[in-house]
């Protein structure tokens, strides 16, 4: 017994609790109230509203004449008087749930989209010399050989939690909710799959961290202006590569229950969808549960396509990452440029939101069935084929 | 009658497949948001009122209708006889006026009649103006005043003091009790 407790690498155990509890708690979870405020001001905008612009860190309570505005914008402290909100309302469970049910299924929907933030590599490493770490540490949870398919093995056990909302509802509009989101999701699965699959032949990799590096080096994959990517084989194999990346937004579109997919919750045919029974931190958990997977989506499309942490035209800028000599303040400049692509990537998310009307239910399941699943399996073939006279390494 | 055969545009096929049309609307949304947002960094929305720091009050209409209030003529007389038109036409039944004699030493005797108390309900009051139309003396007004506001029902019912208060004085009107006519 003493043997195994002496084998154990404790250094590593507590870097890896401090990026498990950093990442997920620290930046995923706030950046979800980023997003709630990102949300409603973007929107707000756009319909020549001005937004909340009010709520500032409340001084007021504590006998200050002033609440402060953070930067001097106002509002920014709107996301959490909204879930100081939900915490204080009344937590209530209608008689005729099936209760264990109906306490699991908010659980269902915020753990796996937690759990998918373990492959992300959120920055390339940081140099903890200082501290007396000799290796520098890796800025991802968990360096799996099988990112990818880890994350959407996770990320369909989300359905589960919307399916089981409706159904221990025990009630007709979730139901119908859940159903539909449940039939969307399965759908959109395959196709969220099978996009990617080009990108992963054009690397010859599923380790997320080394396909960044690589892009870092050698440009990004939608965008190689830089390094080895200005050749032709690899502007050849943009084309499939595109396609790739607009098929992988769109199942991540629907995946995630957005607008335009958002049948699930479609407000004027089903009240609220899966969670009309739902109230208080509850509710807030399915919230939650959706923008963490709109971060993780995000956080994913960036770090295949975009270059994830990478900074643009690094090596020309000699701000490229080498293996165990990255400095500190590129470390975090690496991690700092991997949020604010999520950033963009979600206010994209936004603005299709409100410009696009929801689709029919059938349009969606033809579009998910007849254009995109055919559309994602051409594109392997594309890829394949175009990678016989052009291959990448 | 005349049939008018609508017809219908000619998508092209990048319209059909939403490509152009997605651009084209994720162009106005954008530009929306581009405009509106460089007008709240300039602080000039132009849009939205922000409501308790900057008033509506300068852009009323003058037709507007805001709280009924009494109002007094140009010697300080209650213009009101209590003739209880109001009170019987006010759809919510928010007025209530109990009437009183003027005593025979006071220099309006000949009016008669002026209400011993008014009380308006503004939370059942409706501000539809029925009570100005049918005012033969000219002596209930809606003004412009909007926020009215209490912490209870009891100081949200207007009494005589509180509508004399809010509707001043109005001269000329009817002349009907002055000496000058």
């Amino acid at each position: 017994m003493a043997a195994f407790f002496a084998n154990i690498d404790l250094t590593f155990l507590i870097v890896s609790l401090v990026k498990i509890v950093g990442f997920t708690f620290a930046a995923v979870l706030p950046l979800v109230t980023v997003c709630v405020y990102l949300e409603r001001r973007f929107s707000a905008v756009i319909q020549d509203r001005v937004g909340p612009n009010r709520v500032g860190v409340p001084l007021t309570l504590l006998g200050f004449k002033k609440d402060v505005q953070i930067l001097g914008i106002g509002g920014l402290f709107q996301a959490a008087a909204d879930g100081v909100k939900f915490i204080l309302k009344e937590d209530f469970t209608p008689k005729m749930v099936n209760t264990f049910y109906f306490w699991l299924a908010p659980c269902l929907t915020v753990v796996p989209a937690l759990l998918t933030c373990a492959v992300l590599p959120f920055g390339s490493e940081l140099d903890f010399s200082f501290l007396g770490l000799e290796q520098p540490v890796k800025a991802v949870i968990a360096d799996l050989n099988v990112g990818p398919l880890y994350t959407f093995a996770i990320a369909s056990l989300g359905v589960y939690g919307i399916v089981l909302a409706g159904w221990a509802s025990n009630s007709k509009y979730p139901f119908l909710g859940s159903v539909r989101s449940s039939a969307q999701m399965i759908s959109y699965e395959l196709s969220l799959g099978l996009s990617i699959i080009p990108v992963f032949m054009v690397f010859g990799e599923m380790n997320l961290p080394k396909i960044t590096q690589f892009q870092d080096a050698h440009g990004w994959l939608i965008l190689p202006l830089w390094g080895d990517g200005l050749s032709v084989g690899r502007w050849i194999l943009w084309i499939p590569m595109l396609i790739s990346f607009v098929l992988f937004t769109i199942a991540m579109f629907a995946e995630t229950n957005r607008l335009p997919f958002d049948l699930a919750e479609c407000e004027t045919e089903l009240v609220g969808g899966y969670h009309t029974e739902y109230s208080s931190m509850k509710f807030a958990l399915f919230f939650m549960g959706e923008y963490a997977a709109m971060i993780i989506g995000s956080g994913l499309a960036v770090t295949l396509f975009l270059g994830g942490w990478s900074i643009p035209f690094a090596p020309v800028l000699g701000l490229d990452f080498k293996e165990g000599a990255t400095p500190l303040w590129l470390g975090l400049l690496h991690m700092g440029s991997f949020f604010a692509k999520v950033l963009g990537f979600i206010l994209f998310f936004i603005l299709i939101r409100w410009s696009l009307p929801r689709f029919r239910f059938d349009q969606l399941m033809k579009f998910g069935w007849l254009f995109m699943f055919e559309a994602a399996l051409a594109n392997v073939l594309l890829t394949a084929v175009l990678m016989i006279w052009f291959p990448v390494k | 009658m005349a049939t008018i055969i609508v017809k219908r545009p000619q998508l092209a096929w990048h319209e059909k497949a939403f490509i152009s049309t997605l651009v084209k609307g994720l162009k106005i949304t954008l530009g929306h948001a581009i405009k509106t947002l460089s007008q709240i960094i300039g602080r000039k929305p132009k849009v939205t009122m922000e409501y308790p720091e900057e008033k509506w009050d300068s852009h009323l209409p003058e037709y507007y209708r805001g709280a009924p209030a009494l109002v007094t003529d140009e010697q300080d007389r209650e213009r009101c006889v209590s003739c209880q038109l109001c009170e019987f036409i006010c759809p919510p039944k928010a007025i209530k006026i109990t009437p009183g004699e003027i005593p025979s030493d006071d220099p309006w005797a000949k009016v008669e009649k002026r209400p011993k108390e008014f009380e308006i309900d503004m939370i059942r009051c409706i501000y539809c103006g029925m009570c100005e139309e049918v005012c033969p003396e000219q002596a209930i007004y809606l003004r412009k005043d909007y926020a009215i506001t209490g912490l209870s029902r009891k100081e949200m019912v207007h009494n005589k003091q509180r509508l004399y208060e809010i509707g001043g004085k109005r001269i000329g009107l009817v002349n009907k009790w002055n000496e000058l006519k």
